[in-house]
């Protein structure tokens, strides 16, 4: 079945694979950071015992954890020219180009889920750590920001880097608006060569020893980092 | 927002938009429930495997969960749909390019359905796993034979006990099946981009196809809610008493 596989191809693409790698390890890390960020901002607001704060939050993460991946990309890259458009005043003001849309639709998407990861990290705080904060007479934000989310974070560290690998894998979508990741790369040198087989098992392959290696790394994190009880 | 375009007739094929919306729908159903039979049954086998004291059956499940689930299932679609027929014997390959009805679908909903069966697996293990030991060693104390242990003991508590992380998988294979679009299954979302294409109506068309997704979540969460009740375990904590 291998007999007229041509590795030759794979390495003629490598160059322009590489691009596309970096296309996607960039968005991943950007979408990570930006999702991580507004992800702990919804948590708290989901937190909040305040109606008129945490009912917008956790519309706003129910909304976008029942809503697939694709139709949030197609979303997004009809609504931000529009929004561009309208906030700048100026009808024929330029688009931010392929790659800000994805990075906005791959951020708002995945703080929701983010969201909920950080939400059950701060649930997981025990309360007599907040009670003793205030005790000592810090504020709200002291308390979350000093005692409450480092806490929670080093026991959500690799849940957070589960979550990125996911997002990793997730990245290979933005192949339905053409652009060009690893995934829309392979399959670009694909038709153009006409050898499907080969570079999409190559793809996989890629995919499988990056996801691989990076969940061994996370486990063996995981093992480290686990306070002592 | 104006609805009236859904009742137009569609550029091709007859009928109006409002009927590709239903097909849409209809390929979506069918994609995730035919996707949802194979993860089950197959992720049920995988996650016995796995909790199995036989080493070989552990191996070979341990590497189908981790070969699939370290895959984006972009390129499981990529690889059902044009690999597959280059790998297998040339007649059946040929077969499968000519003569085999729906091609698309079929290679959606092996693709969702054997990716999503390495997370079925993964929750079917973690239910075993969580039953004492001491149930077991009980269970074999009375005189079960293992097999009996598992499916008297093991598999009615462990599938009770992940009734909420099975629901969970279930909605995902639901929004996983738009992925089937890039292979050209012409499920909701894919109708959507297509009316929107058509029409210029596309924040009403978004909007709808975004609605029908919730309202599909919202009816498996209370669907699964009621299973939950039912079939409660007495005891756990989270069941109430």
């Amino acid at each position: 079945m291998f007999s007229d596989f041509d590795f030759d191809v794979i390495q003629r693409a490598l160059p322009y694979m590489g691009q596309g790698m970096m296309f996607s390890l960039g968005l991943t890390a950007l979408a990570m950071i930006g999702g991580i960020v507004l992800g702990t901002v919804l948590a708290l607001m989901r937190l909040s015992s305040i109606k008129a704060i945490s009912l917008p939050a956790s519309g706003y993460v129910n909304l976008l954890r029942s809503t697939p991946l694709i139709l949030v990309i197609f979303w997004f890259y009809f609504l931000v020219p529009i929004a561009i458009k309208h906030f700048s005043g100026d009808s024929y003001a330029q688009g931010i180009g392929p790659f800000h849309s994805a990075l906005i639709a791959f951020t708002l998407f995945e703080a929701a889920y983010y969201c909920e990861i950080i939400r059950a990290g701060i649930q997981s705080v025990p309360a007599g750590q907040i009670n003793a904060a205030y005790a000592l007479g810090l504020n709200y934000w002291q308390a979350t920001i000093q005692v409450v989310l480092p806490q929670a974070f080093r026991n959500m560290v690799p849940i957070l880097l589960t979550q990125g690998i996911i997002l990793f894998q997730d990245t290979s979508l933005v192949y339905v608006v053409g652009l060009t990741d690893f995934m829309g790369a392979a399959s670009k040198v694909a038709q153009r060569d006409g050898r499907l087989v080969e570079m999409y098992l190559f793809a996989a392959l890629v995919y499988f020893v990056l996801c691989f290696i990076a969940s061994l790394i996370v486990k063996r994190l995981q093992m480290r980092i686990t306070p002592p009880r | 927002m104006d609805f009236g375009f859904l009742s137009q007739p569609a550029f091709s094929g007859g009928g109006t938009y409002f009927d590709w919306v239903i097909t849409g729908i209809k390929w979506t159903m069918l994609v995730s429930l035919c996707a949802w039979v194979i993860a089950f049954t197959v992720g049920s086998v995988l996650g016995v495997m796995r909790t199995t004291k036989v080493v070989w059956l552990k191996g070979l499940a341990t590497v189908y969960v981790e070969l699939f689930r370290n895959i984006p299932l972009l390129v499981h679609m990529f690889i059902w749909y044009f690999v597959m027929p280059e790998l297998v014997p040339k007649s059946l390959g040929l077969w499968m390019k000519q003569g085999m009805p729906m091609p698309e679908f079929w290679s959606a909903v092996f693709a969702l359905g054997f990716y999503t069966a390495s997370r079925v697996a993964e929750q079917v293990r973690s239910g075993i796993e969580s039953i004492p030991r001491g149930q077991t060693h009980a269970a074999l104390a009375t005189g079960l034979t293992m097999p009996q242990v598992y499916r008297y003991l093991l598999l009615p508590m462990g599938y009770r006990i992940v009734v909420p992380p099975l629901t969970s998988e279930f909605l995902t294979i639901f929004k996983n099946s738009s992925v089937a679009l890039t292979i050209g299954v012409l499920e909701l979302t894919a109708q959507a981009r297509t009316i929107s294409e058509y029409t210029f109506r596309t924040f009403e068309i978004f909007t709808l196809a975004t609605v029908v997704y919730v309202v599909i979540t919202l009816a498996v969460v209370v669907i699964m809610q009621f299973v939950e009740t039912k079939i409660r375990v007495p005891g756990y904590i989270g069941t109430g008493r």
